[in-house]
């Protein structure tokens, strides 16, 4: 038997030598790294793998599938009970909320147009189920079962009942990936719901959140809820998003220290609600002289 | 072949198709979501190890190579970084199997864990400079876990070279 890894007689074909196919292969690894990593060229290439590989992903899922829906037929009746008479109680709560919605939606309407201002857009949602968190161990990403056929895109906001979950980086025929506020590279443009104070909040792994760049002074408490300030021109404003936890006001450092917790249930599996895409009127255009139009108007247009 | 170079035993030779065939299963199997904190091995990177160091002529860095890239896109993570550590264990897996098969068994699993070691390492090297999140300690159980797999494994992936030659009815085993 011949020895790998020395060199052939020229009678044996083998192909090129060991050490020469892994400087050829570890640099086509490193292409496809700087490729994906920094230009994000490989999409439509990853869209045609994931594809051929769905049907053996979906058959991998079966047993954990069963197993889960098993699971949810042996819940106890008693789960079951205490469940709805929670429900029941949380509905009675949102009951006033609810009640007065449609008219206080009319009077809001009816204001808006008063003070000319645009409508604000009623954004529609799609319902979606987290089927299982990725298994990639250095990001925070959970796949959902609607993908670009059921008209999800990349970039909507996913919700759930408590806050803002995330947003949908990938999206596949099927299936679409939705990128955690907690990953690392996650960051949304919040306000302070008590002072009004706009920040940004950025996921800081292992499920917590940080409020960056605030000064060492700024009005924020523990206990603060945070809410999407909808700058960003993505997320709806108002919607919940964190709660400051703790906050590290030393000096020594420029920024204050303001560790968040998500108020979604990040971590969890369950329904969501994938938010359809916000369209913002464009910026007005700038001039120099416009006597004829009141700048009052012009800024309350812009607030919204 | 023979089961360690030190055996006496000699084994009927690998066939493509089942070498093959164990390859996806084990792809297969890692495509079980088990969620983010899964300590189960990587499975594809210890059946490539074992036909790597039993097969280096069959299996090597071309095959690592592909198999990195469907875990890549399996994975949702970055494109690269499987095929990367992928291709890496082969190497060391293809240029170290004449020595680890003269080992027994045992002892090969202290072989292989280094390379199963190596490529989370990797990984987590290429994550890690890419801005990503370290997964903690406890993700790396999944490479002792399959040094401990090392022996029922290589009897499994091995049993259908254990058969006789020529099928004897008369015969008791």
């Amino acid at each position: 038997m011949s020895v790998v890894g020395h060199s052939p007689p020229p009678f044996f074909k083998r192909g090129p030598a060991p050490l020469a196919r892994l400087l050829f292969f570890v640099s086509l690894s490193i292409v496809l790294l700087v490729a994906d990593l920094r230009f994000h060229t490989l999409e439509w290439a990853r869209l045609g793998a994931a594809t051929v590989l769905w049907p053996l992903q979906r058959f991998a899922y079966l047993p954990v599938d069963a197993g889960m829906d098993l699971g949810d037929y042996l819940a106890s009746q008693r789960a079951l009970k205490n469940e709805n008479e929670s429900l029941r109680k949380q509905q009675l709560a949102t009951a006033n909320l609810l009640l007065r919605q449609e008219h206080l939606d009319q009077e809001n309407r009816r204001l808006r147009a008063l003070l000319d201002m645009k409508e604000r857009q009623p954004s529609e949602g799609r319902i979606a189920e987290i089927i299982y968190a990725a298994r990639d161990p250095f990001t925070r990403r959970v796949i959902v079962d609607k993908g670009t056929q059921a008209g999800v895109e990349a970039g909507q906001a996913v919700i759930d009942e408590l806050g803002v979950l995330g947003q949908v980086s990938r999206t596949f025929p099927l299936t679409s990936e939705v990128t955690l506020l907690t990953d690392k590279e996650q960051a949304i443009p919040v306000e302070v719901q008590r002072s009004g104070l706009r920040a940004v909040l950025a996921g800081a792994g292992a499920g917590a959140m940080e409020l960056r760049f605030l000064a060492t002074n700024a009005d924020v408490q523990p206990g603060d809820v945070l809410v999407t300030s909808g700058l960003d021109a993505l997320y709806l404003p108002g919607l919940p998003v964190a709660k400051v936890i703790k906050i590290d006001r030393d000096n020594s450092f420029s920024f204050a220290r303001i560790a968040c917790e998500p108020l979604a249930g990040v971590e969890r599996h369950g329904q969501v609600l994938i938010l359809g895409r916000r369209t913002v009127p464009p910026l007005p255009v700038e001039t120099t002289a416009t006597p004829d139009k009141p700048a009052k108007g012009r800024k309350v247009k812009r607030k919204h | 072949m023979q089961p360690t170079h030190s055996s006496r035993r000699i084994l009927l030779p690998a066939r493509t198709w089942f070498i093959f065939l164990t390859l996806v299963l084990a792809l297969f199997v890692n495509l079980v979501p088990l969620g983010r904190f899964a300590i189960f091995p990587d499975w594809v990177a210890l059946v490539l190890t074992f036909w790597c160091i039993r097969e280096p002529l069959k299996v090597s860095m071309g095959a690592a190579f592909v198999l990195g890239l469907l875990m890549d896109v399996a994975d949702a993570s970055v494109m690269g970084q499987h095929a990367f550590a992928y291709v890496l264990l082969a190497f060391a897996a293809g240029g170290l199997s004449r020595r680890i098969l003269w080992f027994p068994l045992g002892q090969q699993a202290l072989h292989v864990l280094p390379l199963l070691l190596g490529a989370q390492i990797v990984m987590v090297a290429i994550r890690l400079a890419a801005g990503g999140e370290f997964p903690g300690v406890l993700w790396f159980t999944g490479s002792f876990l399959g040094a401990v797999l090392w022996h029922p494994l290589t009897y499994l992936l091995l049993l259908p070279q254990y058969q006789p030659v020529e099928r004897d009815h008369n015969r008791p085993i």
